[in-house]
């Protein structure tokens, strides 16, 4: 008796939490099926004509396809750059490593206002014009990062002793890493790139000073809010967001977990 | 250093199967984990490199490897000088402490890598992968991922990985260490079988004495960043070079004798009864029994005398101890010819 009341009340106080981290979310998921054109609670019917309005959208449709553009080549290049970045740091003392990770891990752990500043001011300085590059360029700093630790967690729980097998055997050290390191690197590779894609694809802050005349679909929703137009359209593309952010994060946490049960 | 030379202008055919000259080794700025080294092993030896930890016997053998360069020195392969060369250069395969099997891969493609890197046909890598696993008794399989195997099975793949490439010389990382006391003695006599049948080289790093004694044809015993002696399982029992090599290789009393060491080993002690007169060429320690151990087919007592602080171990079959007990007076008996005189 005692114990099923404690745990009631210890399912009580979870579920509040969770409504209060999710029940916002839920309601903008929720308004995206309402079929009027004003939200108002309670809904009075559902429909989804504003999925097929908000997809008639052209200056939408351009705005998810230079999201989609930015993250998927923020995410291709932070890739490449990640685990170069690790894997040539594994080799080095701890205390290299340390000072290493702190500056490559800066474009994440400092406020978003003041990667997108400095992104800002040097594109600027440099005058580059702010383009569909710059927006990249910006993105691919922070996609790294996460490319970058993905892979090194993995790499500092692989034994030396593999590649130094693989070389016992008469592989060459470009050999056995193609053949053995990058192999088993991959599931880390990919799980980092799908987190790096879901981060990319729902930035905003450093997005606002890089963009130039660009508009990516978060962009969008800042400026449609702003200006208080198209909330109908605005809560289907939130519910798109949403799907296509979580999907990745969902997926590369369930390769990482299979990964990790291999070894 | 004359053999040196000799060596260096000689074929690949020729010249023992390792032969180190002057290693030294540190690390970073601490201690030197070598201190010059000179060791010769010969073909189709079982040679085991033995020593506490720390002592540089795993050292040695990475630089035989190539894993590890020397400060100073030079490694002799077949007679061939290679100690700059990387391991992928050298005819040498290893066994590992951990194994090392590649997770990503099956069996039969852990075998097989080897051979996949020197372009060997894949018809003829499977075959010779499939031989070699079936010389550890693995052969069905061949399929399978080495998360799905245990200890004792992945540590045969290692073997079978090594052995595959018929190199000239094999080096074993206290291959045994990670495997249960049943396991290890099974594993001694296969690796030993297994040794003989491809008359490979075997260099073999333990700090087991019992496994080194056992197994071995010669030993070379580390101490501190030297090789303290070099010789047969026999030869290091009885007449070791030091009073260190005694002590490490089976159980020994070492007693001060004028300005050396004597060593007298327990198993030629036997115990009489209290006021027993010496025979000529005898020797007695008149004592009480402080401890009695009993260990099946034998008993090892720990003699104490009654005016000295030195103890004297004796290790006696149990049959001939029966009833024997702590506080027993007792005399403990040695012929003159069973002590030895440690060098130096």
């Amino acid at each position: 008796m005692n114990g099923s009341m404690r745990n009631l009340a210890l399912w009580g106080a979870a579920s509040a939490v969770l409504a209060f981290l999710l029940l916002p979310l839920l309601i903008v998921l929720v308004f995206a099926f309402d079929a009027s054109s004003v939200q108002i609670w309670p809904i009075h019917s559902f429909s989804l004509k504003w999925f097929a309005a908000t997809w008639a959208d052209e200056e939408v449709r351009g705005a998810l396809l230079v999201s989609l553009e930015v993250a998927g080549l923020a995410t291709l290049l932070a890739s490449v750059l990640g685990t170069l970045a690790a894997v040539g740091m594994n080799g080095l003392s701890s205390r290299a490593v340390q000072v290493g990770a702190f500056f490559l891990t800066l474009p994440i752990a400092l406020p978003g206002v003041l990667t997108g500043i400095a992104m800002n001011s040097f594109f600027t300085a440099l005058e580059i014009p702010f383009t569909m590059v710059t927006l990249v360029i910006a993105h691919t700093t922070f996609c790294t990062v996460i490319i970058y630790s993905n892979v090194m967690a993995r790499l500092r729980r692989l034994p030396p002793s593999l590649t130094e097998a693989a070389q016992d055997m008469g592989a060459t050290p470009l050999r056995s890493f193609t053949s053995i390191t990058l192999p088993l690197l991959g599931g880390a590779i990919v799980s980092g790139m799908l987190l790096a894609f879901a981060l990319s694809f729902d930035e905003v802050i450093v997005s606002t000073f890089t963009a130039g005349s660009e508009t990516t679909l978060p962009l969008w929703i800042f400026g449609a809010i702003r200006l208080g137009q198209h909330m109908p359209e605005v809560n289907v593309v939130v519910f798109v967001v949403v799907a296509v952010t979580l999907l990745p994060i969902i997926l590369g946490q369930k390769l990482a977990a299979s990964v990790s049960r291999e070894r | 250093m004359e053999l040196t030379k000799t060596m260096t202008v000689s074929s690949s055919q020729t010249g023992p199967a390792v032969f180190l000259t002057g290693l030294t080794k540190s690390y970073g700025h601490g201690k030197p984990v070598l201190k010059g080294i000179d060791l010769e092993i010969r073909r189709s030896e079982f040679f085991t490199l033995l020593g506490p930890s720390g002592s540089g016997k795993t050292t040695t053998l990475r630089l035989i490897g190539g894993f590890e360069l020397p400060d100073a020195g030079e490694v002799f392969l077949n007679g061939k000088k290679v100690t700059p060369l990387p391991p992928y250069r050298r005819d040498v395969n290893t066994m590992f402490q951990d194994y090392a099997l590649f997770p990503h891969m099956s069996l039969q493609d852990n075998v097989a890598y080897g051979m996949k890197i020197r372009g060997v046909s894949a018809a003829e890598r499977h075959e010779r992968a499939q031989q070699a696993l079936a010389m550890v008794h693995l052969e069905a399989v061949g399929d399978r991922r080495p998360a799905q195997l245990s200890g004792g099975q992945r540590q045969r793949v290692a073997l079978a990985r090594a052995l595959v490439n018929e190199p000239s010389l094999i080096l074993l990382d206290e291959p045994l260490g990670a495997l249960d006391l049943k396991l290890r003695r099974e594993m001694q006599v296969e690796l030993k079988r297994i040794q003989k049948q491809t008359g490979i080289t075997f260099v073999y790093v333990t700090h087991d004495q019992e496994e080194a004694l056992s197994m071995s044809d010669r030993i070379a015993v580390f101490s501190e960043g030297v090789i303290e002696q070099v010789g047969t399982p026999q030869a290091l029992y009885e007449h070791p070079a030091s009073a260190f090599v005694a002590r490490f290789i089976g159980s020994s009393n070492i007693f001060p004798d004028g300005d050396g060491d004597i060593l007298l080993r327990p198993e030629d002690v036997r115990l009489e009864a209290e006021g027993y007169v010496p025979a000529a060429e005898e020797q007695v320690f008149p004592g009480f029994i402080q401890e009695v151990s009993y260990l099946g087919p034998v008993t090892r007592c720990v003699v104490g005398g009654p005016e000295t602080e030195h103890t004297l171990t004796v290790v006696v079959p149990s049959r001939g101890v029966r009833g024997i007990g702590e506080g027993m007076a007792v005399s403990a008996v040695w012929s003159s010819s069973s002590v030895y005189p440690l060098p130096r």
